[in-house]
């Protein structure tokens, strides 16, 4: 039965596998429960006919407890079924620390992925296969949805945050990638392929796509281009918080709120510095909003997180 | 007989008035809401941003409507006892300080206007960050929205007192219609209340 | 003098345009409704038609990218707004809400005749839409997009929405006012007919989510317009906050569109089964919790739209609950067919493939509320074929249903009964063609909103768009047999399916002012049998 519904959409990792079967189990349950009145009422409709003659005597008009009942049956059977949808779904909140990260970038209207290497694609995804991947998205313009069928799996894309995405696909091979939120004119060609490879063709890969740089060293040069070195840099007078370190770490606000600098944090610091002040520090630093593209703050994210255990001052510990 | 025909009319009219003013208060609701997730989102931008707003004409504001709601009430139950006079009074002294409230709102306006703090007129860089921007182009469409609603409001209670006046609504008979646009009044000013202190208190 | 007019029955009283275009009886307001909302109908379903033929082949031959984007938006805005979400309330429920408690009319005629023309004004703006060159958003206008990057008569679209949502709105005002004040003696809120009910439901939803909406369309515009920025992250503001918004209402607004369908269902089972509706207290009651619980699930459109992970967990787990008292709807009707005496007429076959259909969209609306399950099939055709399940089969089987069930009260002409049977089946038929290969379609992980496909895809986009033919022409069947009734229909007797309720105690058509002399009522609902077996025998010949 499973098979029926691979034809096109294919397994390509655990997780589908699970879906399925939940959702065979739904479509069974379904069943189940929907068969009694399909049968019932033909049933009926055909012994009560009108001017059939048939036993009518004691005919009740309401009972409580079995109307009760079948309330309550039903929900319960679908109560279980919720732990286990649900349970299913904490896990793709989950993903585990040594996943391979990579970044994409949705818009109108294609898909740009960046390995932690640095090498980029579009309308592509090379991965390796037995590995857990977990995939950065962000979007330039509107909201995508970026959705593959054979790990049966879809996340939006949603500007001005960053959202997550993560699998571990099993089975090598090309799979569909498409755009599952509409976004305008040519929303319906937005896609292409995810390719899983074996990890040793995947490094082949790696190899073979050219690269500037990893994604950390392409951040550093945007860091100096861009003038943030001017303000953040070691030798820098300007009193600007030292970004070493920082990844990761509880940060004071001038508010008194006190957040953890995580992905989409260092993303508003850049693109939205007055939303949170560090606290001790003059809010003095520009925007960077018409200046930088979500490709290149994600570089310059790359770049800080890369910095996560270097110490103040430059070097690394 | 009549008389039991006409309290039910009463009733039925009322009960009219009270489902639109349900709906009248999920149409702010809407924003409301809209101006709590900015608030969480903003805390201190927010804050910040509406320290600029002049409180002080907005408390202003205040007190003339809620003492335009007591002359509206004065004359609903001036109506309902019949004395044309008294009704005609009510009414306008309602109707004078609704137009109050709007010069006064007008004046809030033009001052903001010419403290580059009004949207759509000031340019971008005029306010402190986007999230100040924002507050203050929640502020416009609410207050806007919330003066079409007086101004809708000062039209009825004008055209009602006009039509006391002429005798064409006869009291006590007719008094249900002082009643209905009365309720209404009171919303608008219930309205503002909420509308104060989530604009211009949240300092 | 009063004896002579009460005669004249409201179809025969005025003849002129105006007699129609300035009436304040609510059975002709039914009737104004009927015709533009048929209209919209067929508009819509033009547009759908459009849709299915481009779908035929993965590759766009009959639209470009945008022409497709603009006929699905299109069809979704009409069928929603200006199709589904009036038509059981604003025909039937205007027609018999009156009729059924024991009224002369609802509680404010004028107001009911004002909505009227703002449904109107607000189909004009749609019209222009439609003529200016349409508008590329889909029906739930997403901002981004629709607010900084369509390229459509957004503004335009959303003013038209937002004014027949006035009408919605003073529509759910009268019909909540009149079921409070104006039933007759002795009609108690429990022996209030079912179908009352679901309407004094819907209106609750009406009156208190359209203005959400309403609020929701301002905020567009004026982010389109002035770019405000509420919606616009890059200013400070959040796109996800409209879709809480437009969810708020839209979800509560798939109850307005299916909840008087139930109630009409209730009558059309207990009349073919001529047996008081099983379990009374519970149906009426499950229509008013229906109506709360649906305030609370909003956010299971949600669940891979970047919402917090503890939130979709608990819109999930609230749209299980909301479908106990659709369940026990569903098994209450079954029940009642037990031990009746059951006849076979048209609309009791709508019934019955109402209840077919709405059974499997509503379980598979059950599948889609699992969190693990939804991730794989939000936004593609499983989702599509979902709605269409119960929009389609089933409110538009249920207002076929009525169409069939009180046409000889309101026109007074009995309907030729063989070509009713045959509609309902046609339609059944056509209607599963179109739509099951659907719930395949997306499981396997066709996209909605795509007018090229990958080829895999064809076979059963093939399929569906074979059964929207038959369907179609299927839907179209009904009007010509009901327009030919209109001259050469038996004239029908006050009750001919031998029904309880207070509608058919007055002649078919009813006279202008309903009721001679106010009735009373001194009993339960539904009480059967009714002495009247030989008039339908006689009347249908
Ligand atoms: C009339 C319209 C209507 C109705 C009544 C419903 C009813 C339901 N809907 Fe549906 N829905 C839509 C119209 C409707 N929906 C539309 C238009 C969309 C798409 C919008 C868009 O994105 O464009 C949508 C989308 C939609 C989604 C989002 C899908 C997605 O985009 O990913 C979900 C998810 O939970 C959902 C769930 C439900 C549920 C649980 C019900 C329940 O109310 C169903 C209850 C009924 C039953 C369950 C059947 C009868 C019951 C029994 C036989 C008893 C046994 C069962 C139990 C008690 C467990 N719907
Ligand atoms: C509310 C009611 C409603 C109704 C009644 C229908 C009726 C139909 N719908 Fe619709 N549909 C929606 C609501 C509705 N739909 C919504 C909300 C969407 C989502 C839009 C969005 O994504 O934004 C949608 C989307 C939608 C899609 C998905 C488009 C996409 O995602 O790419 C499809 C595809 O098959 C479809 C098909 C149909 C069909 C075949 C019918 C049939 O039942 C229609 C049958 C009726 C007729 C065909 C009319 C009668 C016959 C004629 C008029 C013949 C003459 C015609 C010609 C000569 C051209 N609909
Ligand atoms: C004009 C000086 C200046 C420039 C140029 C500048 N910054 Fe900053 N930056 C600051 C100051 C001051 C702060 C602390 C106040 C604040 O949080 O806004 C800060 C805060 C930050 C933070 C948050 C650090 C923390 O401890 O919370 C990050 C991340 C950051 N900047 C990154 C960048 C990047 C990347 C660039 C270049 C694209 C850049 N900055 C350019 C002055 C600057
Ligand atoms: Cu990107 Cu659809
Ligand atoms: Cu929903």
């Amino acid at each position: 039965m499973n098979r029926l519904l691979t034809f096109w959409a294919g397994q390509a990792s655990h997780h589908a596998g699970q879906v399925d079967t939940l959702f065979l189990g739904l479509a069974v349950l379904a069943v189940l429960l929907s068969a009694p009145v399909f049968i019932l009422i033909t049933w009926f409709a055909v012994k009560y006919r009108r001017g059939k003659p048939a036993d009518r005597t004691h005919a009740v008009n309401r009972n409580v407890w079995l109307e009760v009942s079948w309330a309550a049956i039903p929900f319960l059977a679908t109560v279980a079924f919720y732990l286990w949808s649900t349970g299913l779904f904490i896990d793709l909140y989950q993903p585990p620390a040594e996943a391979l990260a990579i970044n994409a970038v949705g818009k109108q209207w294609m898909w740009k992925f960046q390995h932690p290497g640095g090498q980029a694609e579009i309308n592509e995804l090379h991965v390796p296969a037995g590995q857990a991947v977990v995939v950065t998205l962000a979007s330039q313009d509107v909201i995508h949805s970026l959705f593959v069928p054979a790990l049966r799996l879809k996340q939006d894309v949603v500007p001005g945050r960053y959202t997550r995405l993560w699998f571990r696909a099993d089975a090598a091979g090309s799979y569909a990638l498409v755009c599952a939120q509409f976004c305008g004119t040519d929303h319906a060609v937005m896609g292409g392929q995810l390719v899983v490879q074996t990890p040793a063709d995947y490094a082949r890969w790696l190899a073979a796509a050219g690269t500037d740089g990893s994604l950390a060293a392409q951040g550093a040069v945007l860091f100096r281009q861009m003038g943030c070195s001017g303000c953040h840099g070691a030798a820098s007078t300007v009193h600007a918080p030292p970004l070493e370190g920082l990844y990761g770490r509880p940060v004071p606000l001038a508010n008194g709120q006190v957040v953890t600098a995580d992905d989409q944090y260092l993303r508003d610091s850049i693109l939205l510095p007055q939303a949170q002040v560090a606290a001790g520090y003059p809010a003095i630093m520009p925007t960077y909003q018409n200046v930088l593209g979500e490709e290149d703050v994600l570089k310059l994210v790359a770049y800080i997180k890369s910095l996560a255990n270097a110490q103040p001052g430059g070097g690394h510990e | 007989m009549a008389d039991t025909a006409q309290a039910r009319q009463r009733e039925t009219t009322l009960m009219g008035m009270y489902l639109f003013l349900g709906s009248e208060i999920m149409l702010f609701g809407g924003l409301f809401a809209v101006a709590l997730a900015l608030r969480l989102m903003h805390p201190q931008e927010i804050v910040a941003a509406s320290k600029h707003l002049h409180y002080g004409i907005g408390a202003a504001n205040t007190v003339v409507l809620l003492t335009s709601s007591l002359a509206v009430a004065l004359a609903v139950a001036a109506a309902e006892a019949g004395k044309i006079k008294g009704t005609v009074v009510g009414l306008q002294a309602g109707a004078g300080l609704g137009i109050g409230f709007l010069a006064l709102k007008a004046v809030e306006y033009v001052s903001e206007y010419h403290e580059r703090l009004l949207p759509a007129l000031a340019p971008p860089e005029a306010f402190a960050n986007p999230a100040a921007h924002l507050f203050m182009d929640l502020y416009l469409i609410a207050t806007s929205l919330h003066a079409v609603h007086v101004t809708i409001g000062v039209g009825l209670l004008a055209g009602l007192a006009l039509r006391v006046h002429h005798r064409s609504l006869a009291l006590p008979r007719q008094a249900t219609g002082v009643e209905v646009v009365g309720l209404y009044w009171h919303l608008v000013d219930v309205i503002w209340i909420f509308l104060y202190p989530v604009l211009y208190l949240v300092r | 003098m009063s004896e002579a007019t009460a005669e004249v029955s409201y179809l025969e009283h005025g003849h002129s345009l105006k007699s129609w275009l300035l009436t304040t009886d609510h059975k002709r307001i039914a009737i104004l409704y009927f015709l533009s909302i048929t209209l919209f109908f067929f508009v819509g379903g033009a547009a759908a038609a459009l849709i299915r033929i481009d779908l035929l082949t993965p590759e766009a031959d009959l639209m470009s990218n945008e022409g497709y984007n603009r006929a699905f938006t299109l069809h979704g805005v009409i069928m929603v707004w200006f199709f589904l979400i009036p038509s059981i309330p604003n025909t039937f429920g205007n027609f018999l809400v009156p009729l059924m408690i024991g009224a002369r009319d609802l509680a404010f005629p004028r107001l009911n005749l004002l909505s009227w023309y703002i449904y109107m004004v607000g189909g004009l703006f749609t019209i222009a839409v439609l003529v200016l060159g349409g508008v590329d958003t889909g029906w739930t206008f997403y901002t981004p997009l629709s607010s900084m990057f369509a390229n459509g008569n957004v503004i335009l679209a959303a003013t038209a929405i937002f004014v027949v949502g006035f009408s919605s709105i003073l529509t759910g005002l009268n019909f909540i006012v009149t079921v409070h004040r104006l039933r007759c003696p002795g009609m108690t809120w429990g022996r209030l007919p079912l179908f009352v009910w679901s309407i004094y439901a819907t209106s609750l939803i009406l009156v208190l989510a359209t203005p959400v909406l309403s609020i929701t369309l301002v905020l567009i515009a004026a982010e389109r317009l002035f770019g405000i920025g509420v919606f616009n992250p890059a200013l400070g503001g959040d796109p996800l906050l409209y879709q809480h918004l437009f969810w708020f209402y839209s979800h509560p607004a798939v109850y307005i569109m299916i909840l008087p369908a139930l109630g009409v269902i209730s009558e059309l089972v207990a009349t073919a089964a001529r047996k008081p509706v099983f379990g009374y207290r519970f149906v009426a009651g499950s229509s008013i919790a229906i109506a709360i619980l649906g305030f609370l699930v909003w956010g299971h459109h949600m669940f891979v739209a970047g919402q917090s992970m503890y939130a979709s967990a608990v819109f999930s787990f609230l749209s299980l609950a909301v479908a106990v008292p659709s369940g026990i709807k569903v098994y209450n009707w079954t029940a009642t067919l037990y031990k009746g005496h059951i006849a076979l007429d048209p609309p009791f076959l709508f019934a019955m493939s109402f209840i077919g259909l709405f059974v499997v969209g509503g379980m598979t609306g059950l599948i889609l509320a699992m969190l693990a399950v939804d991730v794989h099939v939000h936004d593609t055709y499983f989702v599509v074929a979902h709605f269409h399940y119960i929009m389609v089969g089933g409110t538009v089987s249920a207002y076929f249903g009525a169409l069939h069930y009180w046409w000889p009260k309101m026109m007074g002409r009995m309907l030729p009964l063989v070509w009713g049977r045959l509609s309902a089946i046609f339609i059944f038929l056509g209607f599963n063609l179109t739509f099951f290969p659907q719930f395949i379609l997306g499981y396997l992980g066709m996209p909605r909103r795509y007018h090229v496909y990958p080829a895999e895809f064809q076979t059963l986009h093939v399929l569906s768009s074979a059964g929207a033919s038959v369907l179609g022409l299927a839907y179209l069947l009904p009007f010509t047999y009901l327009l030919y009734s209109l001259r050469h229909g038996g004239k029908a007797p006050p009750n001919p399916w031998g029904a309880t309720g207070l509608e058919w105690t007055v002649p078919s058509p009813p006279p202008q002012h309903n009721f001679h002399e106010l009735p009373t009522v001194d009993g339960p609902p539904y009480q059967y049998p009714v002495e009247v077996d030989g008039e339908r025998e006689a009347a249908h010949g």
